[in-house]
């Protein structure tokens, strides 16, 4: 005889690990769930607390240069390589899963200048003061092989810059003009020059790849375009601009880092006035790259700090800073968007999370769930007062808070000087200029 | 005139004969002759002609007309008389005068200035192509990074090996050692026992090879239990039309056998023979046995024993009889049933077994269905009934065999299906057919319908729940109307009350008043304007003539405001209101009485008042007011410092009305309030990357209309498509479960 029951799906009831909380069904009422708004601020209360107690994004230094770190490069297709150059002319690959120097190179006579890995990753570029270019593989030597470089390139002048492009075997340096370069060749395909000013640093747009950006000791940033072989345009800003980092996922953004404590996010159609100011530092920047992501940026100091701006915001979500991190030359985001990396000025390369309270490691899908409701929390929840100021709190070393102080007071002041002027002179003779255009001198055709 | 012509020329040629060498000599001797005669007493005139073609032309023997006249450029090249074919040449050489120089070549830097910036706004056009996907990436509620999943190959190992060498002495030792031992260096291809369980079964038949054993031990148990319960069956009768039907059956076959194949029925009727002989032999039906026996005892007064007697006696001697080999009147029909089943399973058609409900379903001859369907149809008619009955006991031997050659044959079938296109198709049919559930149209029939092209009749959609039509049963303005009667008839009822009840006080407070109106008509359908008249009115009766008397009355200011504010006294009210806010601030007392606990409880049952004074906590006094002594002030204490450092004071940025913000405010994320889909939809991170997985600039190829733009050239980079239909990195959404 068969008995039939009433069947249910043990889908609905039946957990599927026994890990697993047991599945109960729930009363959605909102009657029956009272103070919603007040638990969910408790909640993001204690996930902000949290997350300032789980910040501790140093995770490891690499040293082994024996002198200051001058320049880095990603590898572009492994993503636990990394390369550093020193101001002893000695070039380092690291391995940052075993946080070990896997291979040293003595490759110049006196800095490595600059260095950029070749879009396969086989292969890498340095350039150093004793006026050449250098093209290494990146595999070490093999048995009984002598540690050479592939090509080396003697030039005129010294070359202070370099930067490969992102599909082609071309490469570009930097010094007195822009050379472009066929790997292929001894000489330059062409020189690009406008003005006689030695150039600091060249960078190709990884989107529109024919695109350069170049930035000049005579305070401007140049745009060429490789196609025609000649440059765009010409912004000069009020100080000198170090470097320039084009934006991953936006092929007409870029930043560029300056010595006026800022930096400037450009929309390269219209120059006239920059997109954002990024203001935080209090002393010259040296360094920016992009997250892989095009969201953020990362920059480095002569302030001994490195900071995180969000692009389009002013002011920095994140900064860094240990005891031992002097002036800080140059910073690279990892390309899984996860770490950052920053060498200074004592020897030191210092590996960062790129988010400070960041789990590492896998996360079980509930740990994953809670963390992007506690992220979500703390988004809703970002204008209360009290989670604000836990949010934004930061220790910062003395010397740099009470650089921020007096910044803020100088700030101030010329504030109300402006305004006391604007009070006691005819009315529109003193216009306002707004932060952004107040920076830059001029837009030369 | 002329004289002083020539006496230049003299001049002239005497001073050039000086300058000039002998090579004019002669010329000029000449034109010394020529002076000479014309300083000759004649007036004669002789023009200088040129008769000849000469080496030397002299400029001075062209002459014209008048000596005087000024030579214009023009009149050489005029004709003689006007001609309009060197006209076009004047017009020209006017032209050529009035024509300006080339303007100088641009200074180097200018030029270069134009080039760039010809060459910027270009590439500014180029670049611009990537603004409609920036801004969808910025405004993206989800990025999932990297934009381009990459599937990891696992790369042989001969391939990666095969470029590497053993370079180092320790290397080369030991694939030195491995080559001597002969050791597989690269992976060997599948072993024998891999290859086997690769062409193991697969999964799928394994399950309907084991659905179908399963299948046939149910039906095995099935037949077992009928079998045992036949055979306890003690109905003589029932027993009897067994056999009856059994031997005809046989007798039927037997016919058919003969018919078809006699040799096989010689065949058949010799072992029919044999079994005879041998139930000779074994002297059954002799009166020995039990029954038989018994039979006899009883055979003295029971007419029936001794029928059954005499029944047994004439067996016998019909067994013992010797058979004639004339094949009509053989009739085997004697034969005991035991034998016969034996004999006769092997012929019984595999149709038979339809009456089996496993196997309703199988495809078996058409034919021989229906007969089968009939036999079960009318289980009640007698004669019926004993086909069904030798059916079941035929079948229950047999069943098995011929169920798992039945399978054998489906699985057969369902391959060879799987092969061809066309047994796809039948069996599509087939499907259809067992779709709507117990269909009468039997696959097979459907199957020729549907071969015959014949549509089915739409039973399907009979089924589906929503009736779907054109016309609308009932429309939008059907419902409106409805929905307006409704409102109007619920309008109507309160404000005809309320407009009757207000004209009743009016007709009360003004009792003398001339303006009395008589109640309004009670129409059914009172309308808004009616109601709106009806208020107006009471408004206008009293305020009108007592403000016109006070102004008659004085001009006093306090009196004045105190009539206008005669009604009201607000300092009573204040002195309420601060009493009011007194009593709201005292602390409340707690009752924590449980009634019914401790003591009888249910309705109309008060709990003691012992246990009430018990229970009833009273919290200590509040501390004095502040405003205490202050009898004009209130304040308030209500506000929590505590509270505040926690609330938002100003409306932050990206809001625009504080609404806005409480809003966002309000909606709650968590799982408490929402369902899991919803909590996972509110709680979705902005970027998504992956651990481990390196993220690539952006491309074109990432995003297909760049793509298509920068193939296009320039000029469609411009004119990319105003809106794109779908995210390029959307994520794909999750299903719900």
């Amino acid at each position: 005889m068969r008995v039939k029951v009433l069947s249910r799906n043990p889908d609905d009831y039946v957990r599927e690990t026994k890990l697993d909380l047991q599945r109960v069904p729930r009363n959605y009422d909102p009657a029956l769930h009272p103070f919603e708004v007040p638990r969910e601020y408790t909640r993001a209360l204690n996930a902000t607390k949290l997350e300032r107690v789980f910040a501790k994004p140093f995770l490891s230094s690499l040293d082994g240069h024996r002198d200051g770190v001058n320049c880095m490069a990603k590898h572009p297709k492994s993503l636990s390589t990394v390369l550093s150059g020193a101001c002893d002319g000695e070039v380092k690959i690291w391995n940052l899963t075993k946080r070990q120097c896997i291979r040293t190179i003595q490759a110049h006579e006196g800095f490595v200048r600059g260095m950029c890995a070749r879009f396969c990753g086989t292969s890498f570029f340095t350039v150093g003061d004793d006026k050449t270019v250098k093209q290494w593989k990146m595999e070490s030597p093999e048995y009984g092989e002598e540690e050479e470089p592939i090509h080396t390139i003697l030039g005129k002048t010294v070359y202070t810059g370099i930067d490969h492009h992102w599909k082609e075997a071309v490469f570009a340096t930097c010094g007195h003009q822009v050379d472009i370069w066929d790997e292929q060749r001894t000489s330059p395909m062409c020189s690009l020059t406008w003005g006689f000013d030695s150039i600091s640093s060249v960078k190709f747009n990884p989107i529109e790849t024919y695109l350069l950006g170049s930035c000049a000791s005579d305070r401007n940033i140049v745009l060429y375009d490789m196609r025609k072989s000649t440059p765009l345009k010409k912004v000069i800003l009020n100080m000198r601009t170090n470097t320039l980092c084009w934006n991953p996922m936006e092929a007409f953004i870029f930043t560029a880092a300056n010595e006026d404590y800022n930096l400037y996010t450009f929309d390269m159609r219209f120059l006239e006035s920059p997109v954002m100011v990024h203001m935080d530092h209090v002393s010259a920047v040296l360094d920016v790259d992009y997250s892989p992501t095009g969201k953020e940026f990362v920059s480095a100091s002569f302030d001994k700090s490195v900071r995180i701006f969000p692009v389009d915001k002013g002011h920095s979500r994140e900064v860094y800073h240990t005891k031992r991190m002097q002036h800080v030359i140059t910073v690279k985001w990892t390309s899984d968007n996860k770490y950052i990396l920053c060498g200074s000025d004592e020897m030191n390369i210092r590996l960062w999370k790129a988010n400070a309270s960041e789990k590492l490691g896998v996360l079980a899908p509930r740990e994953k769930a809670a963390m992007n409701y506690n992220q979500k929390l703390k988004e809703k929840f970002q204008y209360h007062p009290q989670i604000r100021r836990i949010a934004q709190h930061r220790h910062l070393p003395k010397s740099i808070f009470c650089q921020i102080k007096e910044q803020r007071i100088m700030r101030e002041a010329r504030r109300r000087k402006e305004l006391n002027r604007r009070k006691h002179s005819k009315p529109g003779s003193m216009p306002f200029v707004s932060e952004r255009k107040k920076h830059i001198v001029a837009v030369v055709k | 005139m002329a004289e002083d012509w020539l006496g230049v020329e003299a001049a002239v040629s005497a001073s050039e004969g000086e300058d000039e060498g002998q090579e004019d000599g002669e010329r000029r001797h000449q034109q010394l002759l020529e002076a000479v005669s014309s300083l000759s007493g004649r007036k004669r005139r002789k023009l200088a002609e040129r008769t000849e073609a000469s080496a030397q032309v002299s400029e001075f023997n062209v002459s014209c007309k008048g000596a005087g006249e000024k030579l214009v450029l023009s009149e050489l090249l005029k004709p003689i008389r006007p001609k309009s074919a060197l006209s076009s040449v004047k017009k020209e050489l006017t032209r050529v005068k009035q024509k300006k120089a080339v303007e100088l070549p641009l200074s180097k830097e200018e030029a270069k200035r134009v080039v760039r910036e010809a060459a910027y706004v270009r590439t500014s056009k180029d670049v611009g192509k990537w603004q409609q996907v920036v801004l969808q990436n910025r405004r993206a509620e989800q990025l999932v990074f990297p934009l381009k999943q990459e599937i990891a190959t696992v790369v042989p190992l001969e391939q990666v090996a095969s470029a590497w060498k053993a370079r180092t002495p320790l290397e080369q030792e030991i694939f030195g050692l491995l080559h001597k031992t002969q050791q597989p260096i690269t992976d060997p291809l599948l072993t024998p026992e891999e290859t086997a369980s690769l062409q193991a079964m697969s999964l799928e038949e394994a399950r309907q090879r084991r659905a179908e054993l399963q299948k046939a031990r149910v039906v095995q148990s099935y037949y077992e239990a009928k079998a045992r319960r036949e055979k306890k069956i003690k109905s003589k009768k029932y027993h009897r039309v067994l056999k009856r039907s059994k031997r005809r059956k046989a007798l039927k076959e037997f016919e058919l056998l003969h018919k078809s194949d006699p040799e096989a029925a010689l065949a058949r009727l010799e072992e029919l023979e044999q079994l005879r002989m041998q139930e000779r032999m074994s002297l059954k039906h002799q009166n020995k046995g039990k029954w038989a026996r018994s039979r006899a005892v009883m055979a003295k007064y029971d007419l029936e024993a001794r029928k059954a007697m005499q029944e047994q006696l004439a067996k016998n001697k019909e067994l013992m009889q010797k058979v004639r080999v004339e094949l009509p009147e053989e009739e085997p029909g004697d034969a005991p049933e035991e034998d016969l089943t034996s004999v006769t399973v092997p012929t019984i058609p595999a149709g038979a077994s339809g009456a089996n409900p496993w196997m309703l379903g199988k495809p078996s001859g058409p034919a021989e269905e229906p007969e089968v369907q009939e036999g079960l149809g009318d289980v009640a008619v007698p004669g019926a009934a004993e086909s069904k009955e030798e059916m079941e006991e035929e079948e229950e031997v047999s069943e098995e065999e011929a169920l798992l050659q039945d399978f054998a044959q489906k699985r057969h079938a369902r391959q060879q299906r799987a092969g061809s296109p066309e047994g796809q198709g039948a069996d599509e049919t087939e499907a259809v057919s067992e779709l709507p559930g117990d269909s009468p149209i039997h696959p097979v029939c459907a199957e020729e319908q549907a071969s015959l092209g014949i549509e089915q009749p739409p039973r399907a959609q009979e089924e589906i729940l929503l009736s779907e039509q054109l016309g609308r049963v009932r429309t939008m303005e059907d419902v409106e109307a409805l929905a307006s009667e409704e409102r109007v008839e619920e309008q109507e009822k309160p404000a005809a009350a309320r407009a009757e009840k207000r004209v009743q006080q009016q007709e009360k407070c003004k009792a003398g008043d001339t303006r009395a109106k008589k109640p309004p008509a009670k129409k059914k359908i009172i309308s808004l304007q009616a109601v709106l008249a009806g208020k107006s009115q009471e408004v206008q009766c009293p305020s009108l003539p007592v403000v016109v008397e006070e102004e008659e009355g004085g001009f006093d200011q306090r009196g004045v405001i105190t009539e206008a504010f005669a009604g009201d006294d607000v300092v009573a009210d204040f002195r309420r209101e601060k009493r009011k806010a007194e009593q709201a601030a005292k602390p409340q007392s707690v009752n924590l009485v449980l009634p019914g606990w401790g003591e009888w409880g249910g309705t109309g049952l008060k709990p003691s008042t012992k246990k009430i004074k018990r229970f009833l906590l009273k919290p200590p006094p509040a501390p004095p007011r502040k405003d205490q002594h202050l009898p004009h002030v209130i304040m308030s204490e209500q506000r929590n410092i505590h509270a505040a450092a926690h609330q938002v004071s100003e409306l932050p940025f990206p809001f625009e009305r504080h609404q806005q913000f409480e809003h966002s405010i309000r909606t709650p994320v968590g799982t408490t309030w929402n369902t899991q889909r919803a909590f996972q939809k509110l709680t979705a991170p902005r970027v998504i990357t992956r651990a481990g997985h390196i993220i690539q600039p952006i491309s074109a190829e990432d995003v297909p209309d760049v793509a298509a733009a920068a193939g296009g050239g320039a000029g469609p980079a411009l004119e990319i498509a105003p809106k794109q239909q779908e995210h390029p990195f959307r994520r794909p959404r999750k299903r719900a479960r």
